[in-house]
């Protein structure tokens, strides 16, 4: 187990060393101490290795994650995992806005709350939250899936293309272009494998969701649907 | 019937025939009009000023004997890997998708045989643009269509665009027309839908946040990449100071002649700045922070010739950027198609429907048979020499002010023809020392 102290060493040396890992099958299990909710705290990581940061981090921590298993023992500021690629983040206290923004791959687990705009433009990242999501989340979710075994906030998949949702609980409001759609089998397969691997299958059960998705209204431009642009 | 003169037929000069030809045609569609390039409406342009040349009291630079550099350094203040170009006229951000592959890669192939930058636009990078262009700027956009950090890295630079000079406010838009099956792949979209681009980042709101973002992008990057920060003329002097405060090594400034791919007609004629009103408030900011020519400013938006080019450098601008001017020097909208325009229902020079996919010339474009037309080799040495004569043709103007490098043109070496063009860019009018607005006049 590598420990880096973020306090002492600081954040250029943290991610220089982290970057360095590419191509490499040693030092696999990193630890970071005193992150003290510094910003992009292993950005644009590029390797199979496994990051546990103890504490609570600031924007963009996870940024563009390759590969990487990060586990934060603490809460994340916005734009957790932001445009991730692959590899799996796990945020053990809440999420702030933006989590998972444009997220085109891997797996991002919330285990307390997420606030607005949780998977915003996303395009191919799954998501599992373990409480609720706020606001506008999920706008203009391109494709991937948002798991929320709590409530959503107003406007769920404003504007929405291909990303699907699944909330366990209420839904405040669905946003412009965003149906409740019909669960079919393969939807509670998805759900199965990704309440397992979001560490949430003791929590909840498939049967227990609801899926909303586009209504593919605004695909293509219609001056009757002009109030809803 | 009186035998009386009658009262010839008068057209109204509000209601005149182009606009109630737009009426007519909104009632009939039910939907704005969607067009690509900049604005048509007369502006103040660089037209409006004019070198004042060397005579006894400055001395000119002899033509053809006497040194006059040109090249330019991009991304000095923070980034390990600055960039330094040949020539100051670098292509701006243009999608692949809302050009063709082949039309990207001319734009490549003949940026870098001019020594200069091409840069990749709201789609991705393409392996035709990074292949063929030796400096490569990749644009970072609310959309994020294609973003990925492995791209970031093989970047030269990265330019975080907050606005274009076009559509300063607006995201961008594709019809359905052009997502054919690798655009829509590449944009992770269903083919053949209207591609809406968001008009805010989606994890950052304010200058606050962008630094963190630029922050973010440096340490993905390992602060090799200089980050460029583009928005459009609306409020430069501000948005200058806020792209400097939020860390940029360079500005990009572009006017409302800049073009774009596809939007509201209403947006890109009645929203933003000409280019000549923006740069002097960018340099003022520059000059108020102490950060002119330690943050380097790239302006764009009707850039035409090598004059444009000096003109903009005298009012205090590192380089320019040229958009629509390199599509035309490739054969966008070229009389010898003047047949196939008509076709379209327009004329060669007035073609502006480049979101329909149906360019004659084969560049604005994803029809596979209309893309056969152009040949990127052809397209890429055409767009070389245009390069170069801009270049020459700057030089020339900044020889005979007496200057050996293009960034010693200074406002000193120009004066205005009107007013209008006096306030707006805060040269003096001809023949007067007055600039209409300074010292209380």
């Amino acid at each position: 187990m590598q420990s880096f102290d973020l306090g002492k060493e600081g954040l250029r040396a943290l991610n220089s060393a982290l970057h360095a890992l590419k191509g490499q099958t040693n030092m696999t299990k990193w630890e970071v101490v005193n992150p003290k909710g510094a910003h992009a705290i292993a950005a644009g990581v590029d390797a199979e290795v496994d990051i546990t940061v103890r504490g609570s981090t600031g924007y963009y921590c996870a940024g563009m994650n390759k590969l990487a298993t990060i586990r934060v023992k603490g809460s994340a500021g916005p734009g957790v995992a932001e445009n991730m690629m692959s590899g799996t983040v796990i945020i053990d206290g809440n999420a702030s806005q933006y989590a998972g923004a444009t997220g085109r791959g891997g797996l991002l687990v919330i285990k307390g709350d997420a606030s607005s705009r949780c998977g915003v433009s996303m395009k191919g990242i799954n998501i599992v939250v373990h409480g609720s999501i706020g606001h506008m989340s999920a706008f203009m979710g391109q494709s991937g899936n948002l798991v929320v075994l709590g409530d959503a906030g107003e406007a769920l998949g404003d504007s929405l293309y291909e990303a699907r949702l699944f909330v366990r609980g209420k839904v405040k409001s669905l946003g412009a272009d965003c149906i409740e759609k019909e669960m079919r089998d393969e939807h509670y397969q998805i759900l199965e494998d990704l309440l397992r691997r979001g560490e949430a299958d003791a929590k909840a059960k498939p049967e227990e969701f609801r899926r909303y998705g586009s209504a593919r209204q605004l695909y293509n431009f219609n001056i009757d649907n002009a109030s809803a642009y | 019937m009186s035998d009386f003169p009658t009262t010839p037929p008068r057209f109204s000069a509000t209601f005149t025939p182009a606009v109630n030809a737009e009426i007519r045609r909104a009632a009939a569609s039910g939907i704005y009009d969607i067009r690509g390039a900049g604005t048509k409406r007369h502006l103040p342009h660089f037209d409006d000023l004019l070198f004042l040349g060397a005579s006894i009291s400055r001395y000119p630079l002899e033509g053809y004997r006497e040194k006059c550099a040109t090249d330019v350094w991009l991304g000095t203040r923070f980034a390990k890997k600055p960039i330094h170009l040949d020539i100051p006229i670098t292509i701006a951000g243009m999608s692949f998708g809302a050009l063709s592959g082949p039309a990207k890669e001319a734009l490549g192939r003949g940026a870098s045989e001019a020594g200069t930058s091409t840069t990749t636009g709201d789609g991705g990078m393409t392996e035709e643009e990074r292949g063929h262009s030796k400096t490569l700027v990749y644009q970072y956009l609310p959309s994020r269509y294609g973003m990925n950090p492995d791209d970031l890295r093989r970047a030269d630079a990265i330019e975080v665009v907050v606005g274009q000079g076009a559509k300063p406010g607006g995201g961008g838009m594709l019809l359905g027309q052009k997502i054919s099956d690798r655009v829509a792949n590449m944009r992770n979209l269903p083919k053949g839908i209207d591609q809406r681009s968001a008009c805010r980042h989606p994890d950052w709101t304010g200058p606050d946040d962008l630094e963190i973002k630029i922050l973010e992008l440096r340490e993905i990057t390992d602060w090799e990449k200089p980050i460029y920060v583009k928005v459009g003329g609306a409020r430069p002097y501000y948005d200058t100071a806020l792209a400097v405060k939020a860390g940029a090594d360079v500005v990009v400034l572009d006017g409302m002649q800049g073009g774009t791919a596809a939007t509201q007609d209403v947006f890109i004629e009645h929203v933003g700045m000409p280019i000549l009103a923006c740069i002097g408030q960018a340099v003022k900011a520059l000059q108020d922070l102490g950060m002119h020519r330690k943050v380097q400013l790239i302006v764009s938006g009707g850039i035409r010739s090598g004059a444009d080019v000096a003109k903009a450098m005298a009012l205090g601008a590192d380089a320019v950027a040229i958009g629509t001017a390199a599509l035309i020097a490739l054969g966008d909208n070229d009389p010898a198609l003047e047949a196939e325009y008509q076709k379209l229902g327009t004329t060669a020079g007035a073609y502006d429907d480049w979101h329909e996919g149906k360019d004659p010339a084969g560049i604005t474009t994803q029809d596979p048979e209309l893309m056969k037309r152009f040949d990127p080799v052809l397209g890429g040495r055409r767009l070389k020499n245009y390069l170069k004569v801009m270049t020459l043709e700057a030089q020339t103007i900044a020889r005979a002010c007496g200057k050996n490098h293009l960034h010693n043109l200074e406002p000193e070496d120009l004066c205005a023809l009107t007013i209008e063009a006096s306030a707006m860019s805060g040269v003096p009018l001809a023949g007067t020392n007055w600039v209409p607005g300074r010292n209380g006049f």
